[in-house]
């Protein structure tokens, strides 16, 4: 999806440079004329690099206490070495297995069920002709992605609250009485989901439909030719077309399928639905701040970031291999 | 209704002969098809928008109407009520203007840092771009976690003071990205070379060729950020104890998720207190919500440019 585009340079100073042992010392000329050259551009990257390097890498340096115990006393790298025993903690700790299952369970449910919408959003914006019309759908559902999660959760919780939301009234009128969507544990994951699609499902169809306005159109002539209708037309040219847009969506999905936001879950969190609101990210921000165990969320948090980035290196080669389609 | 309205006008404006030919055209599996297409969108569009007018009728409404259940889409027994308490909230007043704050600041120190950091990664010959840009990357795919990045705001001395809600997040490797491939795609090398000629410095090139060809891809990202620091509470919940420095999000999660009382409400009654605190959540939602929704028009074209910009090929 990203691409930082090494080649052209490097190949065009490969074609002049002539291989050979004096390879080195060009390629330490060529380091000096740069800083001669751009000494003004390397002073303004300090900053941000910097920016980089204390924000970023040193949090990755102090992960280190995940393999000690850490005490404010004697600081991230002076306190004692405890080898993995604050992930044994973890894994023995009878929370493990409900933690992964709920962080699993609710990942994967995002992102199959929301992955398709857009694309129908999109795919079926396309087909219309009025203008405003398409404008219209385009603006709305477009919207909520900019309204806070705050907000969107508290919407929800209106919504949905037995005693004045606008649910209550509904199920009632329906003669199912009241039911606590909120209280209720096994709404949860639903709650979180259509929330999900609700605020996103505009945003991410913006996507498919620059890949949908970049098809040849050469392609809809032959489909009219052979007497495609318009819905044969969707399924022969438009679907193949974003299909590489939509395999890399699906796996940046995948591959951040436990790095799910703490955000939205921590907010829709109450005492009521823990059993399964509660997953990784929302237990680490509670170990680690509320109880103070810093080593302890760090380690957890190393486990969770460290599946992520198996989860993503597998699903992208998978994808490469298969469909030829990956991330780089 | 009013689509309606608007789909009649708009066949109108059409010239009459390309309409009639295109309609003969058209089989009957498709006219059919057609109107499947918009009975959908027309319902994706309700679904949207109805919650929110809902939320913006009930603001408007009389406590009793809105905990009654009376209000649907339209204000039943309008009153300003849950404005007046919404806004006359210090708590609320003073989220507020931090918000403000820690938009226009975060926004203008992470624009410099981003346009600081790419458009020297974007310059083909520079020396070492290549690793500097996977290292950037990289923390795209790995961080260190919540807790090592929380004890780096602690050893820096931030904690609790407006920076934490500046610095941690102030770059954003995707910003950095699309502004790369931006100054890669449309700054032509010719006008470096020009201005090499007439012997600029990197600096000035920057400064006074680059940047005013850049305004599209600055407002973009400038946007971009404004709206994140707009939205943000999850900074704040960690880093921030004292209450003066709480940014709108986390005074609202307080108030409309955690039900927090605020304060002068003590002289009404029980009952009434209640659900006047009901009406000012959707009189809250409201007010947060409209500066956002106000510059979201102009947001979203640019948005779109930033997303495209952002994806190159995929």
């Amino acid at each position: 999806m990203v691409i930082i585009d090494d080649a052209p340079a490097d190949q065009s100073t490969r074609a002049i440079v002539a291989p050979g042992p004096r390879r080195s010392s060009r390629g330490v000329r060529a380091m000096s004329r740069s800083f001669r050259r751009h000494w003004q551009l390397y002073l303004l990257m300090i900053v941000p690099l910097a920016y980089f390097a204390i924000f970023k890498y040193v949090p990755m340096a102090n992960a280190i206490i995940a393999f000690k115990d850490y005490n404010v006393v004697d600081g991230v790298w002076g306190s004692p070495w405890v080898g993995f025993e604050q992930f044994e903690r973890f894994f023995t700790n009878p929370v493990f297995w409900t933690l992964l299952k709920n962080t699993f369970l609710l990942s994967a449910y995002v992102v199959l069920v929301s992955f398709p919408f857009p694309i129908i959003l999109a795919l079926a914006l396309n087909e219309v002709r009025l203008r405003f019309f398409q404008r219209t759908v385009q603006m709305v559902t477009y919207a909520p992605y900019f309204i806070s999660t705050v907000v969107v959760i508290s919407m929800t919780i209106l919504f949905l609250s037995p005693k004045l939301g606008l649910m209550g009234h509904v199920t009632s009128f329906f003669g199912l009485g009241s039911i606590d969507f909120l209280g209720d544990p096994d709404y949860f994951r639903h709650i979180y989901v259509i929330s999900d699609i609700w605020q996103t499902m505009g945003y991410s169809a913006v996507i498919y439909m620059a890949a949908l306005s970049s098809i040849d159109p050469s392609l809809y002539e032959a489909a009219k030719v052979d007497g495609a209708n318009r819905f044969q037309k969707i399924l022969a040219v438009d679907l193949p077309g974003i299909m590489p847009t939509a395999m890399t969506v699906l796996i940046l999905a995948v591959g951040n399928v436990m790095a799910i936001g703490f955000e939205k879950a921590f907010l829709l969190q109450n005492s009521l639905n823990l059993s399964q609101s509660e997953i990784i990210p929302t237990y680490v921000y509670k170990v680690g701040l509320l109880n103070a165990d810093f080593s302890q969320a760090a380690a957890i948090g190393l486990f969770n970031g460290g599946i992520n980035l198996v989860l993503l290196l597998v699903v992208h080669y998978t994808s490469k291999r298969l469909t030829g389609t990956g991330l780089w | 209704m009013n689509d309606k309205a608007e789909r009649v006008r708009n066949t109108k404006r059409r010239p009459r002969g390309v309409r009639r030919a295109t309609q003969i055209k058209d089989p009957m599996v498709d006219r059919v098809f057609m109107v499947g297409v918009y009975v959908l969108l027309s319902t994706f569009l309700l679904i949207v928008l109805l919650p929110l007018v809902y939320i913006v009728a009930s603001s408007f409404s009389s406590p009793l109407a809105v905990s009654s259940g009376r209000v649907t889409f339209w204000p039943v027994d309008f009153t300003l009520e849950g404005y007046q308490r919404a806004l006359g909230d210090s708590q609320i007043l003073s989220g507020f203007v931090n918000s403000l704050i820690y938009t226009t600041a975060g926004t203008t120190i992470s624009l410099a840092l981003t346009v600081a950091v790419a458009y020297p990664l974007s310059r083909r010959d520079l020396w070492g771009r290549g690793p500097v840009s996977l290292a950037i990357i990289f923390t795209m795919l790995f961080a260190g976690g919540i807790i090592p990045t929380y004890l780096v705001v602690q050893q820096l001395g931030i904690l609790d003071t407006r920076w934490a809600m500046l610095l941690p997040q102030a770059v954003g490797v995707w910003q950095v990205i699309i502004a790369i491939v931006f100054f890669r795609s449309s700054i032509p090398e010719e006008l470096y070379e020009a201005a090499q000629l007439d012997g600029a410095s990197d600096l000035r090139f920057l400064w006074s060729t680059v940047l005013p060809l850049s305004k599209p891809l600055l407002a973009v990202i400038a946007l971009m950020y404004a709206i994140f620091q707009w939205n943000s509470y999850f900074d704040a919940l960690l880093y921030l104890r004292d209450p003066d420095l709480y940014p709108l999000q986390l005074v609202l999660r307080n108030v409309l998720i955690l039900n927090q009382a605020t304060p002068g409400m003590d002289a009404t009654a029980q009952i009434e207190r209640q659900q006047l605190a009901d009406l000012m959540k959707y009189s809250l939602i409201v007010v947060s919500t409209v500066p956002i929704m106000i510059v979201y028009p102009f947001v979203a074209r640019y948005f779109n440019k930033g997303i495209m910009l952002g994806a190159v090929k995929g």
